[in-house]
């Protein structure tokens, strides 16, 4: 048998079959960069579209705090783009919640899923096992052009006459599926979000199938299991997560579809009245819905964060100078949480009706999971702790990243337990809680990546002082927006309501406002990040091959690397990662490709 | 060891499968589930006989894996592509007669008066054949692909397409006998 540091069988055969399949460059405008083969394009291709996706799910959130804020001042403009639900620049409490349920909608799918994991792991991931490309590169392009219909299918809810679906992104039966009756947006709107969210499952779930294949077949000579770097594992593991999570949540879409336009009766229960009207269903269960969509959702959470984790693991070392702390236990930490999030999903279900004692069962796994969550971020300060930090801006977004998932996660543990949820359920406490644990630390860990793969992606280096400013403002912000939500859900300030201008809730109006500046300052400083990132790109200095002396595979080709990612050279592996502060030929670290003695690895 | 049946090693098309395999099972579980649940939902559970011509498209269904495990083998012995092919053919023909003949149960059924909608057993019973004959189709256009290769490949050079594609077409007959069993036991 081989052991785990040689390179097996398997791999020797397939590097020798990789060498025969030497794909050939792609030829044409549309083979290079529309219908792309390569993973390096499909995943820029991912990100681009996760920015657009950012931009429009930021002005809707716009939107709504300018709302929230000033419930009665009219937004310039508005009037003209919606007419009817608009009217005079005040938008209706329907209209607020389309915005909500968009918002909701594009950021966890088409942002925090494309770009952390779809994005960056298909651009990194087979460059840092040594593989010339994803092993089924066909279906990868079918993944993102898949997704990306699902992404303008969405958008299309936008444009049909009764707008955008007001059901949340959670899409709570049996609102969601009794057809216009229950609400404007309810429609032809909510069809295009089942049908859009059912496509989106097809694209990840082939993205999942390579991710999964091409770690397990295509690692070059010496690339263990082990030896693999952490972004690899958080991506693999992702990837697993995501192939069980989108499996049930296709299911769940066809359903949906079906009780809509199929006249069909899963999740409709019997004599339901909707304005004032009975439903044609019988027999159905709303509970069945949740059931199958937090089954995929609270994994979807795991699924957003935990690329993150892998960037924050990967990334860190490399500034810090040391390796990271426990390797093993923070993959097997890891790991943990990708199982244990199958088992938690009933903790958004403690207020649906569902039995008192599952709610317990659900709420024992919910706070064993923070267990692991609470090593894997130990594991990060004992990294920190004694290091000489590379104050970068890549390293202050780990750094941020700590932070915000450190104060998300802990009001988490409030919420695990059912008697305390019951009243925090409801409330901007939770609003508070997703957006840091979730929403704000997913984004750090995709401006960590950014900054640290920017120089390999486009071979230029990005602009660090603009970078560091953005860094110190978005972090200042995100607290100012989000902290706030806590206090306002202990009060007791309801989520999901367009405006608080009832007598009872007028008090908790100044600190609404104070949040909508903050929100709109923030948004407006991530026009720094944008200037940056457009700049950078055609102007920025050029980058070298390894401007951060890190160790991984992707430092060992060019800045950006050729489409078969290493040219005529083999990568072979010889350790570990995680080899910093050691001796090394040209500096504190040793690199994976690079043999004790010299030389660039072995001959092709 | 692996040298006696080049067919089966591990190759990325065959780990992809296992992968696929994984998916679609944990699909058809979400569906077996939400079955279960919508049964205890409410009372208006409708029992009905299934269309006996089930029984026969079954019959056609398992002939089709094992004209088809035939053509793998005789790939394998290095008799050449043009031996496994009309194996091959076969397979293709079989499974494309059974997803007619789940077609013409369905009309059966229709003549019975249950459809879709008409209640949870009869969604539940087109939706499951429906989309297991969407994966059964799949596997005929893989195995169209695989006829492609296969013509095109040397003597004694298996593609390792076949492998991975024989390997999926099995999963689908056992996932079609699951359906069956649950269908018969559940309507």
């Amino acid at each position: 048998m081989a052991d785990s540091a040689s390179p097996s069988p398997v791999h020797r055969d397939t590097t020798e079959k990789l060498a025969q399949l030497k794909h050939l460059p792609p030829e044409g405008f549309l083979r290079t960069h529309v219908f792309s083969l390569d993973h390096k394009v499909i995943g820029k291709q991912y990100l681009d579209m996760a920015l657009v996706a950012v931009i429009v799910g930021m002005v809707l959130s716009w939107l709504m705090r300018f709302h929230l804020g000033f419930p009665e001042t009219p937004v310039p403009g508005l009037g003209t783009i919606a007419p009817s639900s608009g009217a005079g620049g005040v938008m209706t409490p329907e209209l607020y919640l389309s915005l909500m349920t968009m918002h909701g909608t594009i950021m966890v799918f088409f942002v925090l899923t494309t770009a952390p994991f779809a994005g960056f792991g298909n651009f990194f991931l087979p460059i840092q096992v040594g593989a010339e490309d994803m092993a089924f590169p066909r279906f990868n392009m079918m993944s993102f052009w898949v997704t990306f219909v699902g992404f303008l299918v969405l958008l299309a809810a936008f444009l049909v006459p009764e707008g955008a679906p007001i059901s949340g992104w959670t899409a709570y039966a049996p609102l969601s599926a009794v057809g216009k009756d229950a609400g404007p947006g309810l429609g032809l709107g909510q069809t295009l979000w089942a049908v859009s969210i059912a496509l989106f499952c097809v694209g990840q779930l082939l993205g999942s199938l390579n991710f999964i294949t091409t770690t397990l077949d295509l690692r070059t000579k010496g690339m263990s299991l082990a030896r693999m770097p952490f972004s690899t594992w958080a991506w693999f593991i992702t990837s697993i997560i995501g192939l069980i999570a989108f499996s049930v949540l296709l299911p769940a879409c066809v359903l949906l579809f079906l009780d809509r336009v199929g006249g069909t009766s899963f999740f409709i229960p019997a004599g339901l009245v909707i304005s004032d009207r009975l439903q044609p269903h019988s027999g159905g269960s709303p509970l069945l819905w949740q059931h199958l969509f937090w089954f995929f959702g609270h994994p979807e959470v795991y699924i957003a964060i935990l690329p993150g984790f892998g960037i924050v693991s990967h990334v860190l070392p490399a500034f810090a100078r040391k390796p990271v702390l426990g390797p093993r236990l923070l993959i097997g930490c890891m790991a943990a949480i990708g199982f244990l999030s199958y088992t938690v999903w009933g903790h958004h279900m403690f207020l649906s009706g569902m039995n008192p004692f599952s709610a317990t069962l659900f709420s024992v796994p919910t706070l064993v999971i923070t267990i692991p969550a609470t090593i894997v971020v130990l594991l990060w300060i004992g990294t920190l702790y004694g290091a000489r930090l590379r104050f970068t801006t890549a390293a202050l977004f780990c750094i941020g990243f700590i932070s915000v998932f450190v104060s998300g996660g802990i009001s988490g543990f409030f919420l695990a337990q059912p008697s305390i949820d019951t009243y925090l359920h409801g409330t901007y406490f939770v609003v508070g809680h997703f957006h840091f644990v979730m929403g704000v630390a997913a984004m750090f860990g995709i401006f960590a990546g950014t900054y640290f793969w920017f120089p390999k992606m486009y071979g230029r280096m990005m602009n660090e002082t603009l970078g560091k400013w953005h860094f110190v403002l978005t972090f200042i912000g995100v607290y100012c927006i989000f902290m706030p939500m806590h206090y306002l859900g202990l009060a007791g300030n309801v989520r999901r309501y367009s405006a608080f201008t009832d007598e009872y809730m007028k008090g908790s109006l100044p600190l609404h406002r104070f949040i909508t500046y903050a929100a709109l300052v923030t948004g407006a400083v991530q026009i720094l990040f944008f200037i940056n990132l457009f700049w950078s790109r055609f102007r920025g200095a050029v980058a070298p091959e390894n401007p951060w002396e890190a160790t991984t595979l992707e430092w060992s080709t060019s800045s950006p690397p050729p489409f078969d990612n290493f040219g005529t050279w083999h990568p072979v592996v010889y350790r570990g990662p995680d080899e910093y502060g050691v001796e090394g030929p040209s500096g504190d670290f040793r690199m994976q490709a690079v043999p004790d003695r010299g030389g660039k690895g072995a001959p092709a | 060891m692996s040298t006696a049946n080049p067919v089966i090693t591990s190759s990325p098309s065959r780990t992809g499968v296992w992968v696929g395999i994984a998916a679609i099972t944990m699909s058809f579980a979400a569906f077996t589930s939400a079955m279960v649940v919508r049964q205890g939902a409410a009372p208006d559970w409708l029992h009905f006989r299934l269309p006996p011509l089930l029984y026969l498209n079954t019959v056609i269904l398992l002939a089709s894996s094992a004209t088809l495990e035939r053509c793998r083998r005789r790939a394998a012995s290095g008799a050449g592509p043009a031996a496994a092919i009309p194996w091959l053919a076969a397979s293709i023909t079989l499974g494309l007669l059974f997803v007619v003949g789940q077609a013409l149960a369905w009309r059966d059924l229709a003549a019975q008066g249950l459809y879709l909608a008409t209640g949870p057993s009869s969604a539940f019973f087109y939706l499951l054949t429906a989309v297991h004959a969407i994966h059964l189709l799949g596997g005929v256009v893989a195995l169209i692909y695989v006829w492609f290769r296969l013509v095109r490949t040397e003597a004694n050079n298996v593609p390792s397409a076949l492998g991975a594609t024989v390997l999926y077409w099995h999963f689908v007959g056992v996932l079609w006998l699951y359906l069956l069993l649950i269908l018969a036991i559940r309507l």
